[in-house]
């Protein structure tokens, strides 16, 4: 067991949890802000994780400059900008809700709207319609002549 | 002996699914019954042999024979025995083994319960179901073969991903699968009623059920899903938003719209053309879904399963499986006349708006999964759309479908007083308002969100229980239970999985505005506060030694009010074949909170991390799919009992005439 003890320890310094105490801010109000932003910053690095779940390397550095910002008195904007001139709008959560992005927002109420007029159109039309008479089958004027001869 | 075995059992039910798409089709088409009688057989000859196959497969990693490939990639000999069953499917290409032994086993139960159904349309559905499993079969063959032996078998193998290693992940895969696949039988349905050019109200009985088992096994696999990452990952989140989980997401939604759908059409012979559309979507979406997880074409933390060759190969089965669905859609689907007309005000309408609202919801999942593929191969902007995203726009269709629910659900068919039923529950009504408006005034500032979790979960809730009580009729308490106890299991079916979703609404709304989150350097020994909850690390013990994985576990006391509530142990593992380390988080459960409890490093100064959470009705999301869940099982047992008993029915009336 004892190489299997050895690589645990190596592997050890990698289990570091998300955010760690020793990162953290010491005013309680910054550091509140500085979380609330790690879960709009995408970790570049990993998949489909924010900077607040994640423990990679990069994801710490990344929260690291969150932090340095905040106590610098950086608006919440500017944070985001500072990671958008270096790594693109892919570093952030939320698309920025310009150009062709608008689609991704308006393109739920479009299509509900469309539904809607789709089934008031399809209502209409069958409104127009008289319901057809369906003409009796074989056993239904059977029963029907059972009736009425029984009467 | 056995590998080769499982092999070449893989291969003939390939032939024999090629055989049972063309004949039984040709057999339909002509008219000639001895085709079409082959179906039968053939499905089950093909189930027998893909099981075989498992079977198989199954043996190779139970007895960790490092001379297949796939076992030395996914398994150890040191690992737990249920791992190495559930290797089999934690991996690409075993995982497809089980895709198409599902895929057969459905095939073959449409075969052994399909007697009622008419020989052509029975014929029919086996063919396109076997048409989709040769293009499986093909799949698995040409690029995925689990089969494939290394020339120098190695001592010991790689190891299963160590975040897979856990009790709800090992059956996470299985049921999920089962839903996916269920709807293949929508499908096959769908596209053989489009062949024979009939849609009446015994296919909607037929697809009904399917539909049902599939959106049942598809809610058990989501929620197993989401209470492993709530456990495992390390920080209590239960959804992602992530392009996998989306994928999971969207059949799901659209099920449920078919399932509501699919009732109109046997009920009112209505709505005929779109649950047809809708069963070819709700199959399409679950091909989607396999392409997304199984190319990896939209990065996630289920990458561990991508290879964007096999993407090309699954894209050209949807736009095979879509474009000929759709295509034959587009010709036949002006025949499905439908026959019952209905007024605004009716169940029909509520059922139409409730499609509406979860089609729209499946759609705001798809375009936001897609989107920055979309962005990356138009401008070659490469962006992320992320749960801010979701939150925003995929809620408002949620929040409205749960708002139209109870009064949708108790509207009676055909011509309907909407204030009538409107009548019945205003006390729910003003009990759902009271309940927001005090939640709001109780917590003070915070998001609404909680207020809108309690009001939506009352009125859902009760909006069920309402129900219920007015199938009873009227009459004393006595006589209206006993009328209760023997409602239909469609009704008790109806009103439970109702309930499930008001209380997964809750639990989500109410756990997303009020969690709390403390992470902060604890010395051994020293108590603190959490959110009225006292915790105390007591210590730390370095190097316990698991089967396969080695440990640092920490001793944490939890206690309220001067009184020790529970002692948690947090782990933190590591694994070292697979060289990675996991967290372990210790939670107390609670119907009104958990506590969450996560050991971080040493820390510098002396004394360790700790992160505690509080999340208050976390176990109502899962509790709410369980309920959801059964519900569904409810309403199962109910048709079966109704397809036999109109079956017997219709035999009677044979015999009478």
């Amino acid at each position: 067991m004892r190489w299997f003890a050895t690589i645990a320890l190596v592997l050890w310094a990698g289990a570091a949890l998300a955010l760690d105490p020793s990162e953290m801010l010491a005013d309680p109000a910054q550091e509140a802000r500085a979380r609330a932003l790690d879960h709009e910053i995408r970790c570049v690095k990993c998949q489909s994780e924010t900077v607040a779940s994640s423990n990679a390397d990069w994801a710490q550095d990344a929260r690291r400059a969150i932090r340095e910002q905040v106590a610098a008195g950086a608006s919440d904007a500017e944070v985001k900008a500072w990671f958008v001139a270096r790594y693109g709008d892919f570093v952030l959560m939320d698309p920025p809700k310009t150009g062709a992005n608008l689609v991704l927002w308006v393109a739920g109420p479009l299509m509900l709207l469309a539904g809607l007029g789709l089934a008031a159109g399809a209502a209409a039309r069958r409104r127009r319609l008289p319901e057809p008479a369906q003409p009796l089958s074989e056993e239904e004027s059977a029963r029907l002549r059972d009736i009425l001869n029984r009467e | 002996m056995i590998i080769e075995l499982g092999h070449f059992c893989l291969i003939l039910a390939a032939v024999v699914a090629a055989v049972q798409a063309v004949v039984p089709m040709v057999g339909a088409q002509r008219r000639l019954p001895g085709w079409m009688a082959l179906a039968g057989p053939a499905a089950t000859a093909q189930f027998a042999l893909v099981a075989v196959s498992f079977g198989a497969l199954t043996y190779g990693f139970v007895t960790s024979d490092f001379s297949l490939r796939l076992v030395v990639l996914n398994s150890h000999t040191l690992k737990p025995m249920l791992y190495k069953v559930s290797g089999v499917w934690g991996n690409h290409e075993g995982s497809l083994l089980l895709w198409v032994l599902i895929l057969s086993g459905f095939g073959a139960s449409a075969a052994w319960f399909g007697g009622q159904l008419s020989a052509s349309l029975r014929a029919r559905v086996l063919s396109v179901q076997a048409a989709v499993g040769v293009a499986f079969y093909a799949f698995i063959l040409l690029t995925s073969n689990p089969f494939l032996r290394l020339e120098l078998p190695p001592l010991d193998g790689q190891d299963l991903n160590p975040l897979l290693q856990d009790p709800g992940l090992a059956f996470h895969p299985p049921f999920l699968y089962l839903g996916y696949v269920g709807l293949s039988m929508a499908f096959s349905f769908a596209v053989a009623a489009l062949l024979e050019g009939r849609v009446d109200a015994a296919w909607a009985r037929w697809v009904r059920p399917w539909t049902l088992a599939a959106w049942l096994f598809l809610t058990i696999g989501i929620a197993l899903g989401s209470w492993w990452a709530y456990y495992e990952l390390g920080w209590g989140g239960f959804w992602f938003w992530d392009p996998v989980e989306n994928a999971s997401l969207m059949p799901w939604l659209l099920a449920a719209a078919l399932l509501h759908s699919a009732i109109v059409v046997e009920k009112r012979e209505t709505l005929k053309a779109w649950t047809i559309l809708l069963a070819i979507l709700a199959f399409g979406f679950s091909l989607i879904g396999t392409f997304i997880v199984r190319s990896g074409v939209l990065t996630s933390v289920h990458a561990f399963a991508n290879d964007p060759e096999r993407g090309v190969f699954i894209l050209i089965i949807l736009a095979l499986f879509m474009g000929g669905a759709l295509t034959l859609f587009a010709l036949r689907a002006g025949a499905m006349e439908g026959k019952g007309v209905f007024a605004v005000e009716s169940r029909e309408t509520a059922l139409v708006a409730n499609n509406i609202l979860l089609a729209v919801s499946a759609f705001v999942v798809f375009i936001g999964t897609i989107w920055p593929l979309i962005a990356e191969m138009l401008w070659d902007s490469k962006l992320s759309v992320g749960p801010p995203f979701f939150n925003v726009a995929f809620t408002p269709f949620i929040v409205g479908l749960a708002l139209i629910l109870p009064l949708g659900a108790m509207l009676p068919w055909k011509r309907a007083r909407l204030g009538r039923v409107a009548w019945s529950v205003w006390p729910l009504m003003l009990l759902a308002l009271a309940v927001f408006g005090l939640v709001l005034v109780i917590q003070t500032g915070r998001s609404v969100l909680a207020p809108m979790g309690f009001a939506l979960g009352v009125w859902v809730i009760g909006g069920a229980a309402v129900d219920l009580a007015r199938r009873t009729g009227r009459g004393d308490l006595g006589a209206r239970f006993g009328r209760l106890l023997r409602l239909p299991g469609a009704d008790w079916g109806k009103a439970v999985s109702h309930a499930g979703l008001g209380v997964t609404v809750l639990g989500v709304a109410v756990l997303l505005a009020w969690q709390t989150e403390d992470i902060r350097a604890v010395e051994v020994g020293a108590p603190y506060n959490v959110s009225g909850y006292t915790v105390t690390l007591k210590g730390v013990e370095p190097r316990i030694e698991g089967p396969n994985y080695l440990a640092t576990r920490a001793v944490v006391e939890v206690a309220k009010e001067g009184r020790v509530i529970a002692v948690l142990r947090p782990e933190k593992r590591v694994y070292p074949v697979a060289r990675m380390p996991t967290t372990e988080a210790a939670i107390l459960n609670g119907v009104f909170r958990d506590l969450y409890v996560v050991i971080g490093d040493a820390q510098a100064q002396g004394g360790y991390a700790l992160q505690v959470y509080v999340k208050p009705f976390a176990n109502w999301i899962w509790a709410g799919c369980i309920i959801m869940a059964l519900g569904g099982m409810l309403s199962l047992m109910d048709r079966r009992f109704r397809v036999a008993a109109g079956a017997r029915k219709a035999r009677a009336q044979v015999a009478a005439q």
